[in-house]
């Protein structure tokens, strides 16, 4: 019986902005993985991700998601994917279900399974009773869960996060946090970046430090921090190797 | 040295505000274009130079004891302007009420939020005034070469309608404010504003029609039959315009009043339009009323595309002014039409361009709204949809909208001359697909409430657009009259895409 491939395979990736913003990357996420990318700032954690949801194209490199080649089938790719990114882009003229029925007409999921689960979804996320209202007046932390829930209807396979906690207060990141794990538990893949390193440290299977566009380390937080000689927190962790890397 | 919270330094800060933001209109916000604006702002008043030349060519010097077929013609051009005037200035003072931009810092701080708000007044005015000088500027300097200096207090009364049109703005607005709040104020304003900027020219229109069958406003205003039913020469309402021929007593009074209005305004509605402004603000935040739930239906994915940009476009506030004007323009056609109904197709060659240029200009509105204006690019590109499929679906959209506009009245034509009816269609559907076309080419990443600014962002696709549609109208003009000179205007129409094309983004 042949194994299913990863859920996300990048071989050899780059992209060069003025400077190389991705440098010869490699990174295999497996299937039912919670991932957290971090690194510091311009360590080329978003452009990476963007080039797997196919809004940048990659100077070289390939990208397979649940197998499928995103460079040469990018339809195909983006059925099993979904994007989050950190600013939340809805339609303020529309309401919530308004939004999940167009995301679910865009991923042609069937009408009445698209409408059980964008009920479902607005109620996990505390939006039931906005389900109907305009996006307009909601605040930042609504939107980011509408844009979540956007991406939860069409049930992908593969879900990848921006940022997805900047901005939300505690109840909305509770939340939010919880959705994503059911989404892991029930046998999806999660993918994010975050700055919040406590996050990662929580909520991760593995964990990829990102910087200057390389992969410098990867593992569990156990191995991660056997790595750095046995520190104590990831931020500890995280800050040693980047030193590491950087001094190297 | 400017001391901090006066009047003149507020004046200081909102004259840069001004500057840059005419600055970045005109050049796209690309600061090494500014070279290329200038040159075009002097082109423009050129241009408008030699159109005065033009046009003034023949009018015989009016001297200071007019006709009062004169002042007829001279009061209703000023009223033209002076509707358009009110026009814009209730859309300054709509946008400042709803653009939240530095309200929070302005009523937060302890500087006096009155006097600024005060000042932002007296500069709606200033805007005003700016605008009408651009394009009567022109024709009042060819008056004073032409036929003597005093034809400088012209001047003069522009500056007393921009004062009178701003006070008259802000007191509009205030009253709709008050009368049925926040939330309404906002689209009724927009109707009223475009109804005030329409309601002369079509009123003056409309009488031409009913008048003469004709759509020249200008013959209108010149006839015996309009001076007759109205006052005297000696009479007040003719001051404005004793005011333009040089009557500096007129004049004199003309402006004390329109300055008064405006301090008066001032005075009335600037302690409050904060407390306005605010609940403006507060619109946003307010929860919307429930709509009815409704089962999803299945649908393709263009099917989706489609109905979410019309969802969008039905519910984009600021689309309502931009757009309406141009659908009202369109009335005078329409009584033409139906003025003519079942007496032969000969009007019909006046009616046809002028669907055809309203066509290409909402066209390309509506364009940028769903190909530009996408506010979840993202969303879309992230979708597992062919590129190619997320446009046809907005082209679709665009397409979809305007033939419910315009079908209604081709099939009015349809009624009078089905040959008509099949040249209108056939212009208005080029026409839209021209300016949808140029709009696809030019696309960039925007937001849809800079729709205002559309123009901004690229030069050559709104002349593109302009020229194209001008090109559309004209060449179903002449095929509408039977003129194989349509071949002329409909080869620039081509061409004018060819260029647009060619000089189209290529990333």
């Amino acid at each position: 019986m042949h194994a299913l491939p990863p859920a996300l395979e990048i071989r050899g990736l780059r992209k060069r902005f003025e400077r190389p913003a991705v440098d010869n990357l490699d990174l295999t996420v497996r299937r039912g993985e919670f991932y957290a990318l971090v690194g510091p700032n311009g360590a080329g954690k978003t452009t990476t991700l963007r080039m797997v949801a196919g809004l940048l194209s990659p100077d070289a490199g390939d990208i397979f998601l649940a197998g499928v080649d995103a460079r040469s089938n990018p339809v195909a790719a983006k059925r099993v994917l979904a994007w989050v990114s950190d600013e939340p882009m809805i339609y303020d003229k529309l309401t919530p279900l308004e939004y999940l029925e167009f995301v679910a007409g865009l991923w042609q999921v069937e009408a009445k399974t698209a409408q059980t689960r964008a009920h479902e979804l607005l109620g996990w996320l505390g939006l039931t009773a906005h389900a109907q209202e305009r996006c307009e007046g909601f605040s930042k932390g609504m939107r980011q869960k509408v844009a979540l829930a956007g991406a939860l209807v069409h049930d992908p396979q593969v879900i990848i996060l921006d940022e997805p906690l900047t901005g939300l207060d505690a109840g909305s990141a509770r939340q939010v946090k919880s959705v994503l794990r059911e989404r892991v538990d029930v046998g999806g893949t999660v993918i994010m970046t975050t700055h919040i390193l406590e996050v990662a440290e929580r909520m991760a299977d593995r964990i990829g430090i990102i910087a200057h566009g390389k992969l410098i380390a990867e593992g569990t937080l156990e191995e991660l921090r056997a790595r750095a000689r046995g520190t104590a927190t990831l931020e500890d962790t995280f800050l040693t190797l980047v030193a590491e890397q950087a001094a190297a | 040295m400017n001391i901090p919270a006066t009047t003149l330094w507020f004046a200081a800060h909102e004259l840069r505000l001004a500057w840059r933001d005419a600055l970045a209109m005109l050049t796209g916000g690309r600061r090494k274009r500014a070279y290329v604006a200038a040159i075009g702002v002097a082109g423009f008043v050129v241009f408008m130079h030699a159109m005065a030349l033009l046009g003034l060519r023949n009018l015989p010097d009016i001297g200071m004891n007019p006709s009062k077929t004169a002042l007829v013609f001279i009061s209703g051009s000023a009223l033209l302007a002076f509707a358009l005037m009110i026009s814009q200035s209730m859309e300054s003072v709509t946008r400042a009420f709803y653009t939240r931009s530095d309200l929070d810092l302005i009523l937060s701080s302890p500087a006096s939020a009155r006097r600024l708000f005060s000042l932002r007044i007296v500069i709606m005015a200033a805007g005003s005034i700016m605008m009408a000088l651009l394009l009567a500027g022109p024709f009042i300097n060819v008056m004073v070469f032409r036929h003597g200096a005093r034809w400088l207090s012209a001047y003069g009364v522009v500056l007393s309608m921009g004062a009178a049109s701003a006070a008259l703005a802000v007191g509009f607005t205030v009253a709709l404010f008050r009368t049925i709040g926040a939330r309404r104020t906002r689209l009724i304003a927009q109707i009223v504003a475009a109804i005030i900027g329409a309601a002369f020219v079509i009123g003056l229109q409309v009488g031409a029609i009913l008048s003469y069958g004709n759509l020249s406003r200008f013959t209108f205003l010149q006839s015996d039959a309009l001076a007759s039913h109205l006052p005297d020469v000696t009479s007040f309402v003719w001051w404005p315009a004793r005011a333009m021929l040089g009557d500096v007593h007129a004049l004199a009074l003309v402006f004390l009043a329109s300055v008064a209005l405006l301090f008066a305004a001032v005075a009335i509605f600037a302690p409050r339009f904060g407390d306005h402004a605010l609940a403006a603000a507060g619109v946003a935040f307010e929860r919307r009323r429930q709509s009815a739930v409704r089962d999803f239906r299945t649908q393709s994915q263009r099917h989706a595309l489609r109905r979410k940009e019309w969802r969008l476009l039905a519910r984009d506030p600021w689309l309502m002014s931009q757009t309406l004007m141009q659908i009202l323009y369109l009335l005078p056609p329409a009584i033409l039409l139906w003025r003519n109904y079942g007496e032969g197709a000969g009007a019909l060659v006046i009616l046809i361009p002028v669907l055809v240029m309203a066509a290409g200009q909402l066209a390309g509105g509506l364009a940028w709204l769903a190909i530009s204006g996408e506010d979840a690019p993202e969303l879309v590109a992230t979708a597992p949809v062919p590129a190619h499929f997320i446009v046809r679906g907005k082209i679709e959209a665009v397409l979809g909208a305007c033939a419910l506009v315009f079908a209604p009245l081709i099939t009015a034509i349809l009624f009078v001359s089905v040959y008509e009816a099949m040249i209108a269609a056939a212009g208005i559907a080029i026409a839209v697909v021209a300016a949808t076309m140029i709009q696809l080419w030019f696309r960039a990443q925007a937001k849809r409430s800079h729709f205002r600014r559309r123009h901004t962002s690229s030069r050559v696709a709104t002349f593109a657009e302009a020229f194209s549609s001008i090109s559309w109208a004209g060449a179903a003009a002449l095929v509408a009259s039977g003129s194989i000179l349509a071949l002329l205007p409909a080869i620039i129409g081509v061409l004018v895409l060819a260029v647009a094309r060619a000089l189209r983004p290529r990333n």
